[in-house]
């Protein structure tokens, strides 16, 4: 394991690399690539990588990258690529597709504000918007996280027990690029830890299927639950595969989410991608003042862990959450998902702060702002937008 | 009267193209256009089949069912370049010996799929692109596309067609791809001759097929070839090929038919009140740019 002075970006490329390199003795790798700020070093490193079996095709459109990634991918490749904002919306046709077919094509999203207005800067909404399209998503805090989530999602998505993509989200900038060190895999221990890409329904000609063609509403419904089925089992597949990643690359990444300060905790917050760090910095300050506050850092978006977030806000009194998107005429997304998951089990006050929206920037001043307005709530109210200072 | 076929020769279907039962029309190009196409391609090069949104892939009838008897991807409207780019590039790189053919409408082609074949044909990937061109949107009911000629009524141009036909060739010929030709299903040995010469080479190889469709044409299902064998005597449809976008050769010049043979078996045009007049200079302004250009390159360069 080398450790690397790395952007996320370059992180992000060099993953894919390795791993698309890893399938060499199989069906090799193939992708489609076109550039959106902020994720084009991506598919830069990507073109400049030397695969001894694989293909990038420089293509005109993002619906065309995902176009040339479900073919690869029904050809029986290992397929990936990666996107921003308004190219995600112009792929979104393909990102279903890809997630209908079952294929374990692999996305990285770098978080990127959805236009217009034009902005280049973060906010979640982009692959947020994208949360039914039978995908599993990640969101990751860390360069480190981002590695690691690519290599779990190889992993979990070509499993023949959920066979869906998978895409993992990192933010527009503040990790896109930025510098941290992280522990690039070697190819070999990619090599070991990623089995050889096998598409069950990959296209033949020993049992020559049609893909994708007509179904009746009856077929329809059972491709549904299947889908449904599939998502179910993502965290024992997730379980084994964390376990197998630590064994290869001796290290443990974080799971669908990570409860820190949960146990004794009257009030929680919740939050993904950087805002997570920026909230441990200020959880940890106001412990250390004997507060009894706690965090909830999210991974995995689809499938929900409802489990998991049941278990860790557990008798918590107040939760509140912060969710850099915005679902007009509803409120964050990430606090519908979280309220669903609580329906029945739990009374919790449960406060959603739409925050950083447009890439405004989360500082830990603003975040203990949120935490006193929680701490001052003695009932819930309609989602809030708490805007960031200029 | 019925007709059965016995459980050995229906398994003799199996590796056809196009197998019975399929859900198309009677007097459909694209149903003849598919079994000469398999013939063409012969058991050696049997295809990959890649067709987005069209009558071809209401063609291959409900799950799990199809009457598709090679592997075949069902794409999104706008994807069967690309989707077919993904599926030759792993092709390519396995020794895989099947080629991948696109089989695709005009709407999917001329219209929604445009930027995806010029893309694909700029990088000149290894596959065959066969339009099969109705001049509508059959499948939805017979809506206008940019390969609607010219007066025509459709269900979105109930008082004919303003806009010119969009020259398809014209365009494909601009990406100086290695093979673009047009195919006639009046004319067999010239259909199968094509498919084969597009077969042997490699690269991005465009053909387009004038596709009868008494649905939407309002034209008799039995008069299906004698149209397409009007349109092409009267010069309305150039039967022609492109080497390189450069070298022209026509391949059969038209008797001088008048257009209004080819006209006045079809509803979409009779009803319209096109101008015959104006169909025929036009005919003769097409022609005379195609003479031209197939006396640039001469013989030698064959």
């Amino acid at each position: 394991m080398a450790r690397a002075l790395v952007t996320g970006n370059h992180a992000a490329g060099y993953t894919l690399a390795v791993a698309g390199e890893a399938n060499r003795n199989a069906r090799g790798c193939a992708a489609g690539a076109y550039p959106i700020t902020p994720q084009t070093e991506i598919i830069e490193f990507l073109r400049g990588f030397n695969f001894a079996k694989g293909r990038i095709v420089p293509v005109e459109s993002e619906h065309s990258a995902m176009g040339v990634c479900i073919g690869a991918s029904l050809a029986g490749a290992r397929s990936f690529t990666a996107s921003s904002s308004n190219g995600l919306a112009y792929m979104t046709e393909n990102i279903f597709a890809a997630g209908y077919y079952r294929l374990p094509i692999v996305m990285i999203a770098v978080n990127r504000t959805l236009g217009p207005p034009w902005n280049i800067w973060v906010d979640q909404g982009d692959s947020l918007a994208l949360r039914d399209a039978a995908w599993l998503q990640f969101y990751a805090e860390s360069h480190q996280e981002l590695v690691d989530s690519i290599l779990l999602g190889f992993r979990i998505a070509e499993d023949h027990r959920v066979m869906l993509p998978v895409m993992v989200a990192m933010d527009g900038f503040v990790t896109s690029h930025t510098l941290m060190g992280v522990d690039l895999p070697e190819q070999a221990q990619v090599d070991k830890y990623l089995p050889q890409c096998v598409v069950p329904h990959q296209l033949n000609f020993e049992h020559a299927m049609t893909v994708g063609g007509l179904t009746w509403p009856r077929e329809t419904e059972h491709h549904r639950i299947e889908i449904q089925q599939a998502m179910e089992r993502v965290p024992g597949v997730m379980a084994e595969a964390i376990d197998e990643f630590e064994k290869v690359f001796g290290r443990r990444p974080h799971g669908a989410l990570t409860a820190e300060h949960t146990e004794d905790a009257d009030t929680i917050l919740v939050a993904c991608n950087t805002m997570a760090r920026t909230l441990r910095r200020v959880v940890e300050t106001r412990r250390a003042k004997g507060e009894k506050v706690g965090m909830i850092k999210a991974k995995m978006f689809r499938p929900f862990p409802r489990d998991e977030f049941r278990k860790a806000i557990g008798s918590a009194k107040k939760v509140g959450i912060l969710d850099r998107n915005h679902s007009p005429g509803s409120g964050g997304i990430f606090w519908t998902e979280i309220a669903a998951a609580l329906q029945g089990h739990s009374n919790v006050l449960l406060q959603d702060y739409m925050v950083g929206l447009g890439g405004g920037d989360v500082t830990p001043k603003c975040i203990e702002e949120i935490l006193d307005d929680l701490n001052k709530r003695t009932k819930a109210d309609e989602p809030v937008f708490k805007e960031v200072a200029a | 009267m019925s007709t059965s076929v016995t459980a050995t020769e229906r398994e003799g279907y199996c590796g056809h193209l196009l197998r019975p039962g399929n859900t198309n029309c009677a007097g459909c190009g694209m149903s003849l256009g598919l079994q000469w196409v398999g013939e063409a391609l012969g058991e050696e090069a049997k295809p990959t089949l890649v067709i987005p949104a069209c009558c071809g892939i209401v063609t291959a009838g409900a799950f799990p069912t199809t009457s598709y008897g090679v592997p075949t991807a069902a794409s999104t409207f706008a994807s069967a370049a690309s989707v077919g780019t993904g599926i030759t590039a792993v092709a390519d790189m396995n020794d895989d010996p099947h080629p991948v053919v696109c089989w695709t409408g005009d709407g999917g082609t001329y219209d929604i799929g445009m930027a995806t074949i010029s893309a694909a044909a700029e990088r000149n990937e290894n596959m065959i692109y066969i339009c099969y061109d109705n001049e509508i949107y059959g499948n939805t009911g017979g809506q206008r596309s940019s390969a609607t000629p010219e007066g025509v009524a459709t269900s979105t141009t109930p008082k004919g067609k303003i806009e010119r036909k969009k020259d398809i060739m014209g365009i494909m010929a601009a990406h100086k791809i290695p093979y673009a030709a047009t195919l006639s299903v009046a004319h067999r040995d010239d259909f199968l001759r094509k498919v084969r010469k597009a077969r042997d080479m490699e690269g991005f190889r465009f053909l387009l097929i004038m596709s009868p469709c008494p649905t939407g044409w309002k034209s008799e299902p039995s008069e299906s070839t004698e149209i397409i064998r009007s349109a092409v005597r009267c010069g309305l449809f150039p039967v022609y090929e492109v080497f390189e976008g450069m070298r022209y050769r026509i391949n059969i010049k038209p008797d001088g038919l008048p257009v209004q043979e080819y006209m006045k078996s079809q509803r979409r045009y009779t009803k319209a009140d096109v101008d015959p007049a104006a169909m025929t200079k036009q005919i003769e302004k097409k022609w005379l740019f195609l003479n031209a250009m197939s006396e640039m390159f001469p013989a030698e360069y064959d």
